[in-house]
């Protein structure tokens, strides 16, 4: 039998009433931040890779993104947290106009990318062209059932790189970069589905790698995946922050916390907070971003 | 307490037993259905090739038909059904897979296209005898082609185009949209998502109603006869390969033909009884031809399943 107490709720009542977060004290629920000081100048110091001007998005007449505003910095890592239906994946997809595929999907505002200067959502912006610069990594390993070189190789070709020697140069560099090219070096005609879940990630990462994009995009990229190999691609995009900006959905607050530089909050389609990742786990100017992070829903 | 427990799990095991027994009732009508239409199937394949018994050597193969039942063989019907069967396959794979690409993966989706969709499945009911009288009008005279190889061949593909395109478009559909986000994602073309992994994906599937298609064409006698196959033909049309230069040619398109259903349905209405064993013969190898073609489409499909697991 169950007592009263202990089906209490799992925050003290006071907590609400002082305003005092509970994750500064120590344990229930906190996160535990390490606070990188150089890390934290560092990404406050970093260019502006792309921003996002009053960016609406629609599908059909559902508006499921209200006037976005946000900046993504350069070669550091964004993570998009929220509860499941805010906008967070559909965000990221505006990034790569993932969104053109489905018929009756609009974009309104923009999407600058520098220092180029281009607005990715624009109409007269080819789709195709900004694929080619903006890589994504999706929520299963979705590895094509081809050799583990040709998953990696595809992006180039299609690129319209021709030469044998240049594109074996370029796939061992992406699986390098990916952290898979010891496990698979002597296997690269092998199929990529016979890969474990964890490796078939890797190599989707690899092959988005391969293309040397801007921006990488990752959306829930662990949450197929057990704890070990979750570690590994966390590792991995650690990694991944000294060549490419990445922006990564996650539901999982660890690991937002874990991987990110910046973390914007989303909530029923509109950016709540925004800011740089030790700040939004350690002091979050909003309630709703408190509650969040802190278990109270989502 | 005890007590109660075990009168409650009695009446429970009781229950589950009773919905069990439905379990049973159910595989034991399948097993029942299921062997009756195999073992028909079976009958009638033993019948013919006892029937036929007295036939099967490698000069019934070799014969052409004769007035005699003994030394008449079935050369030019199963020459005529595998040249037709060349033809329909040139014609109906190319121009279903395509139709089927264009409606799987470009056509917009509103009223034009639906009437388009179920209208190519409708064409699958209609009766065989139905595109024989369009291939008469239209390709026999309208097109010039006589009773030739070129007119069965296009008719047959006619009759199998809907099954080749059902049967692709299913296979197309069978390719997960995480796949082609993938190639999305890397910035591949429309067609270059479809030509490098759609397509490619999917050809165990189309590769299997092809061969479905064919064995149901390879059967077609009415069309065929509807056009003007010959019942009785003591000559093979042109080798479509020869030794010297070109190599290759397509005056065989434009000959007399007859095939193997034809050359079955001749022998069946002769009054000499001898000749109802060569129809017994030819029959069972129609079927062994028709029991062949699914078996490599099973193999194949199951080749691909294999190798392509989502």
């Amino acid at each position: 039998m169950q007592s009263e107490a202990e089906s209490a709720p799992f925050m003290p009542a006071t907590d609400v009433d002082t305003g005092i977060l509970p994750i500064r004290e120590s344990g229930r629920g906190a996160l535990q931040i390490s606070i990188d000081e150089t890390r934290r100048s560092a990404a406050q110091n970093a260019p502006i890779k792309a921003r996002a001007t009053d960016l609406n998005f629609y599908y059909g007449d559902f508006k499921a993104l209200k006037s976005l505003n946000i900046e993504m910095r350069e070669k550091q890592v964004t993570a998009l947290i929220g509860p499941s239906g805010c906008g967070k994946s559909t965000f990221l997809r505006c990034f790569n106009r993932m969104h053109d595929l489905t018929p009756g999907t609009r974009y309104e505002g923009s999407i600058t990318l520098f220092p180029d200067n281009i607005d990715l959502v624009a109409r007269n912006v080819d789709p195709i062209e900004v694929r080619m610069r903006i890589g994504m990594v999706f929520q299963k390993p979705n590895p094509f059932p081809k050799s583990i070189f040709e998953n990696v190789a595809y992006g180039l070709r299609v690129s319209g790189m021709r030469s044998r020697v240049r594109i074996e140069e370029e796939v061992e560099k992406a699986l390098r970069n990916s952290a898979l090219w010891d496990e698979v070096k002597d296997r690269l005609d092998s199929s990529g589905l016979s890969l474990s879940g964890g490796q078939q990630q890797r190599l989707c990462i690899a092959r988005a790698l391969a293309t040397n994009p801007e921006i990488l995009l990752f959306d829930e990229p662990t949450s197929a995946l057990d704890p070990i190999a979750t570690a590994r691609i966390e590792e991995l995009i650690a990694t991944l922050r000294e060549q490419v900006t990445v922006i990564i959905v996650t539901h999982n607050m660890q690991q937002a916390a874990r991987v990110s530089d910046y973390t914007a909050f989303m909530y029923l389609g509109e950016l709540i907070e925004f800011d740089q990742t030790s700040t939004i786990f350690t002091n979050p100017s909003k309630k709703a971003t408190e509650d969040y992070i802190t278990g109270r829903y989502g | 307490m005890a007590a109660a427990t075990g009168v409650v799990s009695e009446q429970l095991r009781r229950d589950v037993q009773r919905r069990k027994l439905f379990d049973q009732l159910f595989v034991l009508l399948g097993m029942t259905v299921m062997f009756a239409a195999l073992a028909t199937l079976a009958i009638l394949f033993l019948d013919l090739v006892r029937d036929g018994a007295a036939r099967f050597g490698w000069d019934f193969f070799t014969s052409f038909p004769s007035r005699n039942a003994q030394r008449a063989g079935i050369l030019s019907a199963w020459v005529g059904t595998s040249l037709v069967m060349l033809v329909t396959v040139a014609v109906a794979m190319p121009i279903g897979v395509a139709a089927a690409i264009y409606l799987e993966e470009y056509a917009p989706k509103n009223w034009f296209t639906a009437v388009i969709e179920i209208n190519v499945t409708n064409l699958a009911g209609v009766p065989s005898i139905i595109y024989g009288l369009l291939a008469l009008g239209l390709f026999v005279y309208q097109f010039n082609l006589g009773h030739s190889i070129a007119a069965a061949g296009l008719t047959l593909s006619l009759l199998i185009l809907p099954i080749v395109i059902v049967a692709t478009r299913e296979a197309l559909r069978a390719v997960p949209r995480s796949i082609r986000e993938a190639a999305y994602a890397l910035g591949a073309t429309h067609w270059e998502v479809t030509a490098h992994h759609v397509l490619p994906y999917s050809t165990g599937g189309i590769l299997t109603g092809m061969i479905i298609g064919l064995s149901r064409a390879i059967g077609e006698t009415a069309p065929i006869i509807t056009i003007g196959a010959l019942a009785f033909i003591a000559f093979l049309p042109t080798p479509p390969l020869s030794a010297e230069f070109p190599y290759v040619n397509f005056t065989w398109l434009s000959d007399p033909f007859t095939v193997m259903p034809i050359q079955m349905f001749n022998w069946v209405s002769r009054p000499d009884p001898e000749f109802q064993v060569n129809a017994a013969a030819a029959g069972a190898i129609l079927l062994g031809m028709t029991l062949l073609m699914n078996g490599i489409a099973i193999y194949v499909r199951y080749r691909y399943r294999k190798k392509i697991n989502w």
